[in-house]
């Protein structure tokens, strides 16, 4: 296949960015888009330009790094798919192909298609846990958790942090990452002590970060490669609700652990 | 150099206990004026982290992800070993010890392997108070599943995503630290150096992948969890930025590297597509509990899988081994792809894959039980190949997946350089020759929960240290060699890419120190390794600059680095004249084909010692004594 990129290229955080346009010549269908990516880097290092960085790193669609919209979309056209797992097999040959980063206040450019998304490790900074020390557990089976329970929490556990929810959103909302977090934990047993501060506390940092509000476009569910659906929200809008309503003094941070 | 294993006297049971009571305690109060630096973010550094924080240490963590939550922990999909005994099926924490020991060819030390499979317990209890959602039982309790080169089911999951789920737990026990100020995080932070003071690990030099800053960071003692090397084949199941820096600049620096040789090759991978490949990815061994390997009987068979009849299809795990059929060891089960498709028998385009078939699991069990259990593996699997394994067998070819070698340590975690402790897959311990499905979460959780939170402290307590800072002439030294070196890298430009290099050095080692090995392949592989490592250091292209966000650079610096490291790996395979477990030397086998051991003259880790650039390193031996689980030769028939 032949092919034809449109490329966000800036230099880092500071300088202006713009588009620039690569040819991308005998490209196989078999080529997953970020093996596509590495041919056109590595011609361009050989014509001595400087690669376009993108961050990727397992290439199984498991660790969350890769990311960036295709032709206006997050991950691109294939539901449920990271750009690691998206393979060439769904372009055609002759397309013209747009690659920009994340685009959203909270995630700073760094280079090319690399953003900075620390903002999300601070939002389970704030009580994306179940403070349990090591060596305090009880028995594994002490705690029986219904096998629909388990089940569903593992539908929100299964996030993969990329940030792609954020990306889609016109607000740049980074509500269904917090809320499959906040579903992750209080759908077990495990994760009810904790279960209102947990809400406030994320969410208030969710808004300190510069994340936009939602308002229910679900452009986050379609573009979640994991198939996290927008009802984790209304589950996290409950919580929190109901946590502000019997609001107490705010105990300290990381649940009076230290 | 000396090794020192450090393990407790008395009966094997009471080891560790005994040593838990023996080893020295730091005072509560005390604990905050300690540091220390913890390289890696996977399950052994994120737990390791999280564990030490919570005791009071100060504590300062680093990995080269954008986040701590994306160490490559988080692509191990099956499960993980624990002797709970909860299916009631006869199992133990001794079955776990022998299973493990023996499966690991008995290249393991067993005091080690017992004190891992006495923490299992305790860590499948950790992990579920941390909201790890394991897979249950309609009754609510945990559910197990059966893996390889074991007979009772032991093996907990949550879906194909175990990893995910236990690195999102003990990432999640960091980030509460983190929150609570007792861990400092650096992201995208690159460890380049060992600093070592008055002969003790005081520190790391670290590059910001950002800004391209070198920077000093000064603690008490440094805990490396960094991972293994497998990426030295350039195509492996790895991510794509692990790589051997952190461990290699560490031997460099004094730590002893053991068994280098003994790498992991896993049967189950989806097959290479061409030259374009940057990585291979794995399909759980799980799915070999439902799926049946074969191939047809007849060489050069081109037909379709479903119009091969029944007859003239060879089951060959299940004909070669009958007990453990299609659940024999990874090393066994790799071996026996290798053979059957070395005889012609294999599938796909490039004749280098074998079938994994469902057809028969679907009829039993029908298509939403199967689904309900390998529904991700199966799209997976389908995104990458554009075929639909519900219809058709998966094809499957083995890969490299992990590296049983590692820095050596001692039963404490630590190196032969003192203060430099070594977790996870990053050092030798556990797993000797081969590593048995389901025990590389185990192991990682073990070390970083269980293991070096106590043996910290008892190095700390028994090691007053002066004070030292970024200021410290080591320090400074240390920083001007990293940045030295990166500028070195710079300054060639010459016609290859890193990629390039890295693409034939990975083809030298697969050819030469892959699933079979021989003198004159390692010989060839030895002289052909010096060659491309002087051209590669006249003759690569790193574009960009040093100061600035620049993923040429990184890549640079951790292939030259494999450059050193897979020559001291086929130096180890060729002076081990035995096969055991993953290390297959053909010259060593028996008259069924299997790995023959020589347990007379190699019944020992092989630990090598730096000895300065273009110096043969200096082989050390740590004998083993198995004095629990006799000495056998494996039986999985």
């Amino acid at each position: 296949m032949n092919l034809t990129l449109n490329v966000w290229r800036q230099r880092n955080s500071a300088s202006a960015g713009g588009f620039a346009i690569y040819e991308a010549k005998d490209i196989s269908p078999d080529m997953s888009f970020l093996e596509m990516l590495d041919v056109v880097n590595e011609r361009l290092i050989a014509g001595g330009e400087a690669p376009i960085a993108f961050d990727h790193d397992c290439r199984e669609g498991i660790c969350g790094t890769c990311g960036m919209v295709i032709n206006g979309a997050a991950h691109g056209p294939r539901a449920r798919t990271t750009a690691c797992q998206l393979h060439m097999r769904s372009f055609r040959d002759g397309d013209t192909i747009t690659i920009e980063p994340w685009r959203a206040k909270a995630f700073p450019v760094l280079r090319d298609l690399v953003v900075d998304r620390r903002a999300l490790d601070r939002i389970i900074q704030a009580g994306g846990f179940i403070s349990v020390n090591t060596g305090s557990a009880p028995d594994g089976n002490a705690i029986p958790v219904a096998k629909e329970d388990a089940e569903r929490s593992m539908d929100a556990a299964a996030c993969i942090g990329c940030g792609a929810c954020v990306a889609a959103c016109p607000n740049a909302s980074a509500m269904l990452f917090t809320a499959a977090k906040i579903s992750h934990l209080g759908l077990l047993p495990q994760g009810q002590a904790e279960r209102r501060e947990r809400a406030l506390r994320m969410i208030a940092t969710m808004d300190a970060e510069a994340f936009g509000a939602c308002t229910n476009h679900a452009e986050c569910e379609a573009a979640c490669p994991k198939g996290i659906g927008i009802e984790t929200i209304a589950r996290m809008n409950r919580d929190y609700m109901r946590a502000a309503l019997r609001r107490r003094p705010p105990a300290a941070a990381g649940g009076g652990a230290g | 150099m000396e090794l020192r294993a450090e393990i407790p006297s008395g009966p094997i049971s009471t080891k560790w206990s005994r040593h838990r009571f023996e080893m020295r305690l730091i005072n509560p109060a005390n604990k905050r004026k300690y540091s220390v630096i913890i390289v890696g973010t996977g399950l052994a550094g994120a737990s390791a982290a999280a564990s030490m924080a919570e005791l009071g240490y100060n504590v300062t963590s680093f990995c080269y992800q954008d986040s701590p939550r994306r160490a490559h922990s988080i692509a191990a999909q099956g499960g993980i070993n624990a002797a709970k005994n909860y299916q009631n099926d006869g199992d133990s924490v001794w079955r776990l010890f022998y299973d493990t020991v023996k499966g690991g060819d008995f290249r393991a030390r067993e005091a080690n392997v017992h004190r891992l499979a006495e923490l299992s317990v305790a860590i499948i209890d950790q992990c579920v108070a941390q909201g790890v959602p394991f897979a249950r039982e309609y009754g609510g309790v945990l559910a197990n599943r059966s893996f390889g080169g074991a007979l009772v089911s032991r093996t907990f999951y949550a879906r194909g995503q175990t990893g995910q789920q236990l690195l999102l737990g003990a990432y999640q026990a960091l980030a509460r630290q983190i929150g609570l100020g007792k861990v400092r995080m650096f992201s995208r932070h690159e460890m380049l150096e060992v600093i070592v003071i008055d002969g003790r690990a005081r520190g790391i030099v670290a590059r910001d992948m950002v800004t391209g800053e070198m920077q000093a960071h000064l603690a008490d003692a440094v805990v490396l969890a960094t991972g293994g090397y497998g990426t030295v084949f350039h195509l492996a199941t790895y991510a794509k930025g692990c790589n051997t820096t952190a461990i290699w600049r560490a031997y460099r620096k004094g730590a002893a590297f053991g068994n280098p040789c003994f790498t992991q090759i896993h049967p189950t991978c989806i097959p290479v597509t061409g030259e374009h490949q940057s990585k291979l990815t794995l399909m759980s061994e799980s799915l070999r509990n439902d799926g049946r390997i074969w191939v047809p009987k007849n060489k050069g068979d081109r037909r379709a899988p479903d119009t091969i009849p029944e007859t003239e299809r060879d089951y060959y795990l299940e004909r070669m081994y009958p007990t453990y059929g299609n659940l024999a060891p990874r090393d066994i089960a790799s071996r026996a792809a290798k053979k059957v498709c070395d005889e012609g028998r294999g599938v796909g385009e490039t004749g280098r894959g074998v079938y994994l078939d469902f057809a028969d699991a679907i009829q039993r069990l029908g298509r939403p039980a199967v689904g309900e259990k390998y529904g991700n593996l199966f799209e997976m699997y389908e995104r990458i190949t554009d075929e639909d394994p519900y219809k058709v067998p998966m094809r499957i070819y083995p890969a490299i997946h992990y590296t049983m070698g590692g820095l050596w340590v001692d039963y404490n975690l630590m190196s032969t350089l003192p203060g430099l402790h070594v977790i996870g897959e990053a050092n030798f311990s556990d797993h000797g020759a081969n590593r048995l499905g389901a025990s590389a979460l185990m192991q990682g959780l073990a070390d970083g929960y269980f293991i070096i939170p106590y043996t910290i402290g008892h190095y700390l307590a028994a090691n007053p240290l002066s004070k030292a800072d970024a200021d410290h002439p080591e320090a400074r030294r240390a920083v001007d060699e990293a940045g030295q070196r990166v500028r070195r890298l710079l300054s060639i430009k010459g016609k290859r890419t890193t990629t390039s290099f890295h693409r034939e050095l990975g083809a030298i080692m697969w050819e030469g120190c892959g699933m079979g090995r021989t003198e004159a392949g390692l010989t060839s592989a030895l002289a052909k390794i010096p060659a491309l490592r002087d051209e590669f250091w006249r003759n690569v292209t790193v574009a960009g600059e040093g100061g600035e966000l620049n993923p040429s650079i990184e890549h640079a610096g951790r292939v030259a680095d494999f450059l050193e490291l897979a020559e001291l790996m086929c130096l180890d395979a060729l002076e081990r004249r035995e096969s055991c477990g993953g290390h297959f030397r053909e010259e060593f086998q028996t008259a069924d084909g299997e790995a023959l051991r020589d347990d007379a003259n190699f019944c020992h880790v092989a630990a090598w010692e730096h000895q300065g650039d273009g110096r043969p390193p200096k082989r050390h031996v740590e004998p083993l004594s198995f004095a629990n689980v006799p000495l056998a030769t494996r039986s999985y028939r």
